[in-house]
């Protein structure tokens, strides 16, 4: 804070400070706390309390989590969820953030030409609903249509063709991939902002030093988005383990086939609402939904205490 | 100046939103006056209940107002418990059979119909699916049920000069001569979306195995196990499905199937009697159909006559009394009429004669003077714990199609999730 | 050396994969103009003088309450973003600018929304808006995307207003200004081009969203399109002629609202929104 913002802040009275503050911060405040929090932690609160025939509510304590992680038939789907996240999250690391970040430095070249078209082009995926995703690609993997399977058969490659979305090895990293391929345009656009920031002199210079673009990328720019990057990554984790449209349209609540492509939000939408003949338990529901909770917490946790320290912020 | 601009924007708003509170007030004051709005599921019957069903009604009670207002399959019980929850749920709910609709009667958002003078016209079968487990108090009005088989495409089978197969035996025969002659895929099943493979396969040919109500009555009672011989014989002939379904059916979704048969690409069709609708709208050859044929030797015949559609009345509903007097007209035999010719392959559970005028919907119908009926063996009572039986028999049933699990290890999965909570059954 | 990474090889790329973004859009758009039967029978033709039909373009257009679901979505959605936009800038900037007792705490309140679903307390939202009486309204819907999109905005915008030179501020101050007049006549202005970053991040869930208006606003005054898009499709009948035309018109604003701000996005990018 500067001088002058102390001094204008503590020139006014008690009661001018507090009605400047509730100005600035009561709307959002109160509209956060009133259709978001509170309804989060009402929801949580179900978490300690079990229900009966009649729908009446009986405290509980900490039964349903203990349940949750000790009986076969809650753990074993809930551990296959958790680690089915895992594992979407590194397709994503692996897939989506690197194809972001080299696209990105592909658009940020001096003078290219149809930059705007290529950025909008790349972006559109992004801004489409999960029932027009689900339907295209649904329809360009199934084996029924030839889409794909006409296209690999092109390309002289037509027994590689499988009915991945239907098998349980590949099911959930074709899955994967159409959400990478979906989502693609975020870190692509931050990025590429990132990049834009550096400095002209500082690239100048290294291609006066006679450095060719690939060098100048992974030693000049690279080094220097590592922050974005950051934010990135924790962006992807967060949207990752939150992850629930893209399965739920294509494969329906019970996340076939066997359960491969269960996450935990399908794990938490067929707990809390029920599927079919099961119904719906809004207490084991919001037992799994304050263990997501949890887990993406101690995931930012981590994030923030280990990593975010150790990113240098350059400022220009 | 300062102030001023934020000020009349802040304003606005303020106006804004008191207006648009004031206005849905009123709108809602006005809307529940004689008014009936019916929550369901079945998008697909829209247009039919606004063309014919509720004017039908409308000749003789012209002052009530019916609105269907059906709701996305997928998020029909979602968005219905939390309607109920909210208490903003309609007057008339379309009632799924068994627990579904018995816990929400349970949690008191359903009326008891015991009362309704209509009632009378439905059997004791026919109402199980929506009576309490003593059998005293009905909560529901049954509506129609769906009866499984095969519909297949005449032309496929006069090609390969075959008939329509007698047992199951025959039923591979049959099977082989199509895939031999290379024009049909044989057998049109996706095991994607999971719900067919026990649908429309193991509950389709199973009753045949288990003899219907008897082995149903008797998994309820505990005498048999799902690990005895019929229903591990039941996963077996499914087992051997497999080479007779278009290539790369793992990914084959629903509405795959119904377009790869309606698109005259495929010989057969494992059925729901509801599909007839559709293929009449959608397919340009003659099809027939024939019932889930026995094992060679066995004389009698069982068919899966599921009751699948209720409706019942909204506990908290203003309009009871205009609801009670719909939910009578539905009991009647005008309504069956009705339905079950807009509706071809939904057949109305009540007592009263009808005819049906679709020859392969009157086909189906036929057999439930030739065999006997049953319904799904997972929906009454056995499917209230965890694991969920018919999760798991969607589960299980792909799986065995797919030829990723044997039918033993697949009935034991079944036995082991069933028994771990459902006393008899220990 | 320079020239191993020529414009040819960098063009190739880019086209490859604009190519791969694209495809799958222009597949669902060219079928929509085509009869059901070509549609499954080949997915990859171009509409023929045979397979060409408006048929669902007409179900769907003919279809009178269309036109208000695209100004309940509209509505709806520009409204959200104007409350995000001047709410979230509003306490981006009280807390970059003024400290105070529990300000960090308060960020920290504010952002846990970017960490969990809003889905999770739908049951809890349903009550609240029925004990206030607006269900079915689109004010609802407004309140609970508002309430979605501030923790996002308010991160973004926290970041873009901390860059923003100390001298304005002060020199406004030097002359007196108010403080409220501060923010909304110098600073707002600057937000200008932080506005596309927060829209993109905002606009494209609540456009899309099925859940919210299924629950909080079924009735047919105040259904979004993507709801009213869900009527196409039955339990086991899908009318996919009407399903890929409404899908189609459905994708149209979302493509023109971003159009209209990619320009500002990038420079509220660059601007440094966020570093």
């Amino acid at each position: 804070m500067t001088e002058l913002t102390q001094y204008a802040l503590s020139s006014k009275s008690g009661f001018g400070r507090l009605a400047l503050l509730v100005f600035f911060l009561g709307p959002a405040v109160v509209i956060y706390a009133a259709f978001s929090v509170y309804p989060l932690i009402a929801t949580m609160a179900l978490a300690s309390f079990t229900t009966d025939q009649a729908g009446a509510y009986h405290f509980a304590g900490i039964d349903n989590f203990i349940l949750l992680l000790t009986d076969k038939d809650w753990r074993g789907p809930f551990w296959n969820a958790l680690g089915n996240n895992a594992l979407f999250f590194i397709i994503h690391m692996l897939v989506q953030n690197p194809i972001g970040i080299a696209i990105a430095g592909l658009l940020s070249l001096p003078a290219l030409k149809f930059r705007a078209t290529y950025r909008t082009l790349i972006f559109m995926p992004t801004m489409l609903s999960v029932v027009i995703i689900g339907f295209a690609w649904n329809l360009i993997l199934s084996p029924l249509w030839g889409v794909s399977e006409g296209f690999l058969k092109f390309l002289g490659l037509g027994s590689l063709f499988k009915p991945w979305l239907g098998l349980e090895g590949s099911a959930l990293i074709t899955i994967g991939l159409i959400s990478v391929w979906q989502f693609v345009g975020i870190p692509l656009m931050l990025i590429y902002a990132a990049l834009l920031n550096i400095p002209e002199e500082l690239v100048d210079a290294a291609r006066i030093d006679g450095l060719s673009h690939f060098r100048i990328f992974f030693h000049v720019k690279l080094p220097l988005i590592m922050p974005t990057i950051g934010l990135v990554s924790i962006l992807t984790f967060v949207g990752n383990f939150n992850a629930f449209d893209l399965v739920y349209a294509i494969k329906g609540a019970l996340a076939g086939p066997n359960f491969s492509t269960d996450l935990l939000g399908t794990f938490f939408y067929r707990t809390f609402f029920g599927n079919q003949l099961q119904l719906g338990s809004p207490t084991m529901g919001a037992t799994v939904a304050t263990a997501m909770f949890l887990i993406i917490l101690m995931g930012v946790c981590i994030y923030l205490f280990l990593i975010q320290r150790r990113l240098e912020r350059h400022s220009f | 100046m300062a102030g001023t601009w934020e000020n009349t924007k802040m304003k606005s708003m303020f106006y804004k939103a008191a207006l648009a509170a004031t206005a849905l007030v009123a709108t809602a004051v006005i809307a529940q006056a004689g008014n009936l709005k019916i929550e369901s599921w079945r998008n697909d019957d829209a247009d039919i209940w606004n063309s014919k069903i509720i004017p039908a009604f409308n000749k003789a009670h012209p002052d009530i107002k019916i609105e269907f207002a059906p709701t996305a399959p997928k998020e029909y019980n979602a968005a219905l418990n939390a309607r109920l929850a909210g208490g903003t749920a309609g007057d008339l709910i379309t009632c799924r059979p068994f627990d579904a609709s018995l816990e929400l009667f349970n949690k008191g958002n359903l009326a008891g119909l015991n009362d309704l003078k209509g009632m009378a016209n439905f059997s004791d079968v026919a109402k199980s699916a929506w009576t309490t487990d003593d059998g005293k108090t009905t909560f529901c009005l049954p509506m129609a049920s769906v009866i499984h088989g095969f519909i297949y495409n005449k032309d496929a089978l006069k090609k390969v000069g075959g008939t329509e197969p007698k047992t199951m035996e025959e039923f591979y025969t049959l099977l082989e001569k199509i895939k031999k002659d290379g024009t049909y895929v044989p057998l049109v099943l996706g095991t994607a979306d999971q719900w067919e493979s026990a649908t429309m396969g193991f509950q389709n040919i199973g009753p045949n195995y288990w003899k219907g109500e008897e082995g149903r009555n008797a998994l309820i009672k505990g005498t048999q196990k799902l690990t005895d011989a019929p229903y591990v014989a039941t996963f077996k002939e499914l087992a051997k499905w497999g080479p007779y379904l278009g290539t790369g059916y793992q990914a084959q979704t629903y509405p795959d199937s119904q377009n790869l048969f309606s698109l005259g690409k495929a010989a057969i069709y494992a059925a729901g009697s509801w599909d007839i609708s559709t293929f009449r709208s959608q397919g340009s050859f003659e099809m027939g159909a024939f019932k889930a044929p026995p094992p060679a030797g066995q004389s009698d015949c069982y068919i899966s006559d599921h009751t699948d559609i209720g409706i019942g009345l909204n506990a908290a509903s203003k309009n009871a009394a205009d609801a009670r007097v719909f939910l009578d007209w539905m009991s009647t035999s005008e309504f069956a009429e009705i339905f079950a010719n807009s509706l071809p392959g939904f057949f109305p559970l009540s007592n009263a004669k009808i005819t049906v005028k679709d020859d392969v919907a009157a086909t189906f119908l036929s057999w439930r003077g030739q065999c006997k009926s049953t319904i799904r063996n997972s929906y009454q009572i056995l499917s209230r714990g965890t694991p969920n039986l018919e999760n798991e028999l969607w589960n299980v049933s792909a799986q065995v199609i797919n030829g990723k699990m044997s039918p033993d290890d697949a009935t034991k999965q079944l036995q082991a999730g069933l028994a771990k909570w459902y006393a008899p059954q220990k | 050396m320079t020239r191993r990474f020529g414009p040819f090889a960098v063009h190739t790329i880019l086209i490859a994969y604009s190519m791969i973004a694209i495809m799958p859009i222009l597949l669902v758009v060219m079928n929509s103009f085509k009869a059901r039967k070509a549609i499954f029978g080949a997915p990859l033709a171009f509409p023929s003088s045979e397979t060409f039909s408006l048929i669902g373009y007409s179900k769907v257009l003919g279809n009178s309450n269309v036109g208000m679901f695209f100004f309940n979505s509209v509505s709806v959605t520009l409204i959200s973003m104007a409350a995000v936009l001047l709410f979230g800038a509003m306490a981006a900037w009280a807390l970059a600018e003024y400290r105070f007792k529990g300000s960090t705490l308060l960020a920290l309140f504010l952002s846990i929304g970017i960490m969990v679903p809003i889905r999770l307390g739908s049951i809890s939202i349903l009550h609240t808006m029925v004990s206030l009486d607006l269900i079915n309204t689109r004010l609802a819907l407004i309140l609970v995307y508002t309430a979605q999109g501030l923790p996002m905005a308010i991160f973004i915008l926290s970041e873009f207003i901390s860059q923003i030179p100390k001298d304005l501020r002060d020199a406004a101050r030097c002359d007196g200004v108010p403080e409220i007049a501060i923010f909304f006549q110098v600073i707002a202005p600057l937000l200008r081009p932080a506005i596309a970053t927060v829209a993109v991040f905002t606009v494209v869930p609540i456009w899309n969203d099925l859940w919210f208006p299924l629950l909080l606003a079924p009735g047919k005054e105040t259904q979004t399109i993507t709801l009213g898009i869900q009527q196409f499709i039955g339990q086991y009948v899908t009318d996919w002629n009407s399903v890929l035309a409404a899908l189609s018109v459905a994708i149209l604003p979302v493509i023109a609202i971003y159009l209209v701000f990619s320009r500002q996005l990038i420079g509220g990018l660059t601007a440094g929104a966020v570093k």
